[in-house]
């Protein structure tokens, strides 16, 4: 155990995963809106965001599986002292943190069963940064969206294959900084 | 040393505003952790919320707790509140669209005291409305969460008892029973004669239980701009429906669905267009409509908005 990793943890947990929870709650209801979470202070290379998200959701229950380019001894202690979860190989997470680089090939996570298209993993993925212009941006439609939202998503011909999948599939709550946005597996993705 | 108890005198009451159960003393926010539940708990609810949330209308199962409420008074609901509530929120509770019955106003009191959130009757006002069995007259907006009770989550288990099957309907999206139920209606008795619980078909995928609203609340939850959460406790189920979802109830090209609304307009308000229950006046068989929705009632009335049995209840209100 580092000594550091006793700290960055949540000063009033119950109030402060609440409105974290409301901001990554409203942030899935609408793929697309990017919401500002604080509170957490993770060892790097792990954004404010990210570190926000793991505390909020994960615990014993949550086999988290993490990419190599965040997986320090750092990042390990401070996960295991705040949220206890147990670390896990792909094929086993319910949460998994890191780059999009970490997380493929896809197939390796859990997508669900066609009876329970619930047992799929949340990917937590870095993203250098949340902008709506740039390369890879993307025309954002269905479930929670009324028109249309534009994002730039690491690799938009993989998360359309997700797509496909649907209703089996991985969502993806994508963090950079202090911002958070998701993309459930029912959004469907354009590449302008 | 006794703790002196402050009971509000017959003439506090008077003054008061019409339910002022509310301004009870008991403060349970340092007894309790936020929201009544434990972090655990509510973290677990949580993840399966954003699992609802990304597969809309699909059940998802999960760890229901026992609450300090018996199952059907909206043990699945309270749960769901309890792990999306945050200290700036102000909270509305309906009962067939009342805010002011037992149920509602416990549940409000509930939530008042384990979390210290502010409570309201006015829809426009509340930013997480639970509700029992209706849909709120006026439209929702953007920033609202609808939270509501489930008895039954799953629409087939009347038709098809075991969860193993359904789970395979679902699945399959194999509704066909589903559709043979509304036919057996029209040839039973002419039209379809589901009045409540009307199935609802969410993006195309899965049909969905929207709980026991009447049909006629149905159109609300398509394109609804707030966040819909079902949460069935005994059951253990909670599913969803982000805004500007496409719900459609199930119906036939040649019987298209039809809401179903008692006729005249309601007797206080004089509203024509809102759901009314009926209301037995005496044992002679009198009887009036009135909105089933009080606050879009009281606030109407409160416009100046009359309905033919306005003064009824004048001199009881003094």
């Amino acid at each position: 155990m580092q000594p550091d990793a006793l700290k960055g943890g949540f000063a009033d947990l119950p109030i402060q995963s609440a409105t974290a929870f409301r901001s990554v709650l409203q942030a899935m209801a609408r793929p697309g809106t990017i919401h500002q979470l604080a509170g957490a202070a993770p060892p790097p290379p792990l954004s404010v965001a990210a570190g926000v998200v793991l505390l909020t959701l994960c615990d014993p229950e949550t086999p988290l599986f993490v990419g190599a380019s965040v997986d320090t001894p750092d990042l390990r202690s401070w996960i295991s002292f705040h949220t206890g979860a147990p670390f896990s190989a792909a094929s086993a997470a319910v949460i998994a943190i890191g780059s999009w680089q970490d997380f493929t090939p896809l197939s390796a996570f859990p997508v669900g069963s066609a009876e329970y298209p619930d047992r799929s993993t949340t990917l937590i993925t870095e993203v250098d940064l949340l902008g709506r212009e740039g390369s890879n941006a993307c025309r954002l439609t269905g479930p929670g969206i009324q028109d249309f939202y534009t994002l730039c998503l690491p690799d938009p011909a993989l998360m359309q294959a997700n797509r496909a999948l649907f209703p089996l599939g991985l969502d993806f709550i994508l963090t950079s900084d202090s911002s958070v946005a998701a993309l459930p597996r029912s959004t469907k993705i354009e590449v302008m | 040393m006794t703790e002196q108890i402050t009971t509000p005198s017959a003439n506090d009451t008077n003054d008061a505003p019409k339910h002022n159960l509310e301004a009870h003393n008991f403060d349970a926010t340092d007894s309790y952790n936020f929201a009544y539940l434990d972090e655990q708990t509510k973290r677990m609810i949580r993840r399966v919320l954003l699992k609802a949330l990304a597969i809309p209308g699909y059940q998802v199962p999960f760890a229901s707790r026992e609450m300090p409420m018996p199952y059907g008074w909206g043990t699945g609901g309270v749960q769901v509140t309890a792990a999306c509530l945050t200290p700036d929120d102000c909270v509305k509770v309906i009962d067939q669209g009342a805010d002011d019955t037992t149920n509602a106003l416990s549940i409000r009191s509930f939530f008042a005291s384990t979390a210290g959130v502010r409570t309201t009757e006015a829809t426009d006002k509340a930013s997480l409305i639970q509700t029992r069995h209706r849909i709120p007259e006026i439209e929702l907006t953007e920033g609202q969460l609808l939270v509501y009770q489930v008895p039954i989550p799953e629409p087939l288990r009347f038709l098809e008892p075991r969860e193993t099957e359904t789970r395979k309907m679902h699945a399959l999206s194999e509704y066909g029973l589903m559709h043979v139920k509304l036919y057996e209606d029209i040839s039973q008795h002419g039209h379809i004669a589901t009045a409540y619980a009307y199935p609802v078909n969410v993006e195309g995928h899965y049909v969905m239980d929207p709980s026991p609203i009447p049909k006629f609340d149905n159109p609300k939850m398509n394109n609804c701009a707030a966040i819909q959460l079902f949460g069935a406790g005994r059951e253990q189920r909670i599913y969803a429906i982000p805004p500007y979802c496409h719900v459609k109830s199930l119906d036939f090209e040649d019987y298209p669905f039809d809401r179903l609304r008692a006729p005249g307009a309601c007797a206080l308000c004089g509203a024509d267009d809102s759901y009314l229950d009926e209301v037995i006046m005496d044992d002679e068989g009198t009887r009036m409509y009135v909105c089933s929705d009080t606050d879009f009632c009281s606030t109407r009335r409160e416009q100046g908005h009359v309905g033919d049995q306005s003064g009824l209840f004048d001199s009881e209100e003094g």
